[in-house]
């Protein structure tokens, strides 16, 4: 039995005569990965920075887990399980890997008011954080410095990190962004694989990844719904195709 | 592999040794004034180091850290005024308010962020720099002459210059130890990943407010007792303990000797005061050099005396 | 009733300065990003040059413009020689270099200037007393600053408002990448504003010299009043800098001149005499602390950025 993890209702924000949201709905069920594509300033990342508790909705509501999530502040919505990946890569660039992936175990313990054990080595927080960079194959560069690791290797941080962060679901915004080809195939599969163990709401751009990965797939544009469903019928949809994918490789449109 | 032999360890090293030291030199020879100059040395690096919590650590640019100068100076001060000379009065009252000063300033201060807390931490502290001028009763502008010194008991007698300088350096050590084992915890590692991206920490599920606020508060009391100390080796307290050019100076000393380093502070408050005193003995303009310096020290040697000693490791 | 009239004239003068050096702070910082602790500086050697060329040329008005020139040119070279450097770089170290070039520039005046203020004496037309309304006398000089400063008010906001340069900067303040993509010497932008801003912060000065004299260290009590307007009046908004401003002169001036006796209404003489000019010295920062409570991007924030 397929639960609803994430429940988005009537969702609406406006930036001054912008509306970014305009009465978005959508759900996310455990064991599914739910894509959400449309074109640039289509109000995908307002969408995530709304569930991710940063920016506050004007109306609507957010349920997580049957809880009433709206306008809860950004740490609280993720001590519940909801991890999001940044689109322009947001690290702790004067750290090395383990030590960001460290940082994103370190909530999971409960607060931080420890003010004297040696937090630097501590094994409760480097065994995980080290598992997490596994998980993403980046284990041999966990003690680069962020700064010196590749723009791959850091889109592949920034998954690691939302996976040490004990998730009960994943906002995943655009982790492709930037990928050479190869990068992305292997993104592409860490993510089908993931999608087994945790529910995915996935923004991205990447068409190929999208189809190859998504059971469900939301379309906005300019802040609405346009469609939602399973990836043959938004293939098939002639609103999507002249809004979005007419803009894309053509072998799509075919199928 | 001796990793630890490195020229700044030396450097450190031989800077804790001479002022361990100091006084075997200063009570054979009797020469009290250079006693003096590194008591206050010993006290300025306890504030300096007290600033490099939350400026090198924790990013946070507090530019009226030098309020806490004050607050724990003026407590003394004030209480001997009244007739309170206990130390064991003084002394936790003085860290008391310090304490207070701070939450109060953090609360309202660390709403904000960049050149916003920049300038209301300076506005704040210019706030409590004129009431402090406008207190007739306690000197006002002259400022407020203590006649005796904290009393903790006939056995330790603050008036000993060697035992006050001894008390200071201790407070010196303790102070560069707890910040060493702050900035290392799980609460340090929050404080240091704040400084790095805040949006970030917050997006992996910590309330960074509070921990820059207790990280803001330990850092104020922590000045506020070198205040104290501070109210007790000049016998005097002024506002131009408090006013923001006295916080630049923190700042200016963290700098120089590397911020976010744990001896930094320590190198910088030696360096920054050896270098006024030096100075100013051969020409009174000395400050017209120290602006350049700091111009230049920030364009090309951001990580300061020490970050200059680690490199020269590597070569 | 009088003296309250007089005293909101006082206040309502000392905002509009305070405008002047909000204003070319909030521009240089809203544009090029940079904090700057050396424009108390430029205030300072505004006054002292205003000082000494009113004294050589023994022409007020002469004496005025060379100063504001020279202050311009000041600006300008600081901003070539220094800041170009810093463009860019955490605020950390824009207060830094800033600082050290107000610890420079204190003891530079000190060096040429000598410890003792510079007086600026006025001409005898200025220094007469006018009467504004029947039985109200005001100094004929002090109006003329107001004049003045909403004369140059009025000529920043048509500036930026009206004029390609202007417009120019407002674009720079709003998206520097994209000007600077589009051709336009960014870097003599910068240099412009930087000495428009100077300029403002040295005519500032000049005024203030016949009333307070010129002295070290005036541009810093100042500037950090200039500070709290900023934040009171939201970073990067020239009309929020106004409106702040006339505001904080206002509270300051009226505030220091009644406070005193309202106090009396409550507390002991004695007690009144030490809280009154307490209060009074911390009456504009209680505003800021309360605005910041409420408001903490300020009260007409600039929506850029």
């Amino acid at each position: 039995m397929t639960e609803t993890l994430l429940k988005i209702e009537g969702l609406h924000k406006r930036f001054g005569g912008v509306v970014a949201s305009d009465d978005i709905n959508l759900d996310v069920r455990s064991g599914e990965l739910h894509a959400i594509i449309g074109p640039n300033g289509a109000g995908k990342t307002t969408l995530i920075a709304q569930l991710s508790g940063e920016i506050a909705p004007d109306a609507g509501h957010i349920y997580f887990d049957g809880r009433d999530i709206t306008g809860l502040a950004t740490p609280a919505c993720s001590a519940l399980g909801l991890a999001r990946s940044f689109q322009i890569t947001s690290l702790f660039l004067d750290f090395t890997a383990l030590a960001n992936a460290a940082f994103a175990v370190q909530p999971n313990l409960g607060h931080s008011f420890h003010f004297w054990s040696d937090a630097r080595n501590d094994p409760a927080l480097v065994a995980p954080a080290l598992a997490a960079l596994s998980r993403v194959g980046l284990q041999n560069r966990a003690h680069a410095e962020v700064s010196s690791l590749s723009h791959g290797e850091q889109r592949q941080l920034e998954l690691a990190m939302a996976l040490a962060n004990n998730p009960r679901l994943l906002l995943l915004d655009e982790p492709m962004a930037g990928l050479g080809p190869e990068e992305s195939a292997r993104m592409v599969a860490m993510l089908r694989e993931l999608k087994r163990e945790f529910p995915i709401l996935l923004v991205e751009h990447d068409m190929e990844a999208v189809f190859a990965l998504a059971d469900r797939i939301t379309v906005l544009v300019y802040g609405r719904v346009i469609a939602s469903g399973d990836p043959v019928s938004i293939r098939a949809n002639e609103s999507v195709r002249e809004a979005y994918l007419g803009e894309q490789d053509e072998e799509f449109v075919d199928g | 592999m001796k990793t630890w032999l490195t020229p700044r360890n030396f450097v450190v090293a031989a800077l804790i040794a001479f002022l361990l030291l100091l006084p075997l030199y200063t009570s054979s020879t009797g020469n009290y004034f250079l006693l003096s100059l590194f008591t206050r040395i010993v006290i300025l690096a306890m504030a300096a180091t007290s600033l490099n919590l939350i400026l090198g650590y924790g990013g946070m640019v507090s530019f009226g850290h030098a309020v806490y100068l004050g607050v724990g100076g003026y407590t003394i001060g004030i209480l001997a005024y009244e007739g309170v000379y206990s130390g064991w009065l003084q002394w936790p009252l003085a860290i008391a308010l310090s304490a207070l000063v701070a939450l109060i300033i953090g609360v309202l201060s660390l709403r904000t962020r960049g050149v916003y807390f920049i300038m209301i931490t300076l506005a704040f502290a210019q706030m409590i720099y004129y009431v402090a001028l406008a207190l007739d009763r306690y000197g006002g502008d002259d400022g407020l002459t203590i006649h005796r010194r904290s009393q903790f008991g006939d056995w330790f007698n603050l008036n000993n210059k060697t035992l006050f300088y001894y008390v200071c350096v201790v407070f010196l050590l303790g102070t560069v130890y707890l910040v060493y084992r702050l900035v290392n915890s799980r609460f340090g590692r929050v404080v240091q990943g704040s400084r790095s991206n805040d949006r970030r920490m917050r997006a992996i599920g910590f309330a960074t407010f509070r921990y820059k606020l207790v990280c803001f508060v330990i850092a104020g009391t922590l000045c506020g007792i070198a205040g104290a100390l501070l109210a007790n080796h000049t016998d005097f307290v002024s506002p131009s303990m408090m006013h923001w050019t006295r916080s630049g100076d923190l700042i200016v000393m963290v700098v120089l000797g590397g911020m976010g380093s744990i001896f930094g502070p320590l190198i910088g408050a030696f360096v920054f005061l050896a270098l006024e005193e030096l100075l100013s003995s051969i020409t009174e303009y000395w400050q017209i050099l120290l602006g350049p310096l700091l111009l230049l020290v920030v364009l090309y040697a951001r990580g300061g005396i020490d970050g200059m000693l680690s490199r020269w490791r590597r070569d | 009733m009088l003296l309250f009239i007089e005293q909101c004239l006082n206040g309502l003068q000392l905002g509009l300065l305070l405008f002047l050096l909000a204003a070319g702070l909030t521009l240089v910082f809203g544009i090029m990003d940079l904090v700057n602790l050396a424009h108390g500086s430029l205030y300072m050697l505004g006054a002292y040059f205003g000082a000494t060329f009113t004294a050589l040329t023994g022409d007020f008005l002469t004496g005025i413009l060379l100063a504001l020139i020279c202050t311009w040119l000041v600006g300008m070279a600081i901003e070539v020689i220094a800041l170009r450097k810093l463009y860019g770089r955490d605020h950390l170290d824009h207060v830094l270099g800033t600082f050290g070039l107000l610890l420079f520039f204190n003891e530079a005046v000190r060096l040429i200037w000598g410890p003792a203020g510079l007086n600026l004496t006025l001409p005898s037309w200025l220094n007469r007393s006018i009467e504004l309304l029947p039985g109200v006398p005001y100094s004929s000089y002090r109006l003329s600053i107001i004049v003045v400063a909403l004369v140059v008010a009025f000529l920043l906001y048509f500036l930026v408002m009206r004029t390609r340069i202007g417009m120019l900067i407002r674009a720079g303040a709003s998206n520097r990448e994209m000007v600077a993509a589009l051709g336009i010497n960014i870097k003599l932008l910068y240099t412009l504003v930087f000495g428009l801003g100077a300029a403002l912060a040295g005519l500032a000065g000049m005024m203030q010299a016949a009333i307070l004299t010129a002295q070290i260290g005036m541009g810093e009590n100042i500037l950090i009043l200039a500070f709290v307007v900023i934040i009171i009046g939201g970073i990067g908004s020239i009309r929020g800098a106004f409106i702040a401003a006339i505001f904080v002169g206002l509270i300051d001036t009226v505030g220091r001149a009644y406070l005193p006796d309202l106090l009396r209404l409550f507390l002991s003489p004695s007690g009144a005499s030490t809280a009154g000019p307490a209060l009074s010295s911390m009456l504009i920062y209680l505003v800021m602390a309360v605005v910041l409570i409420v408001r903490p991007e300020g009260l007409f924030p600039a929506n850029a950025k």
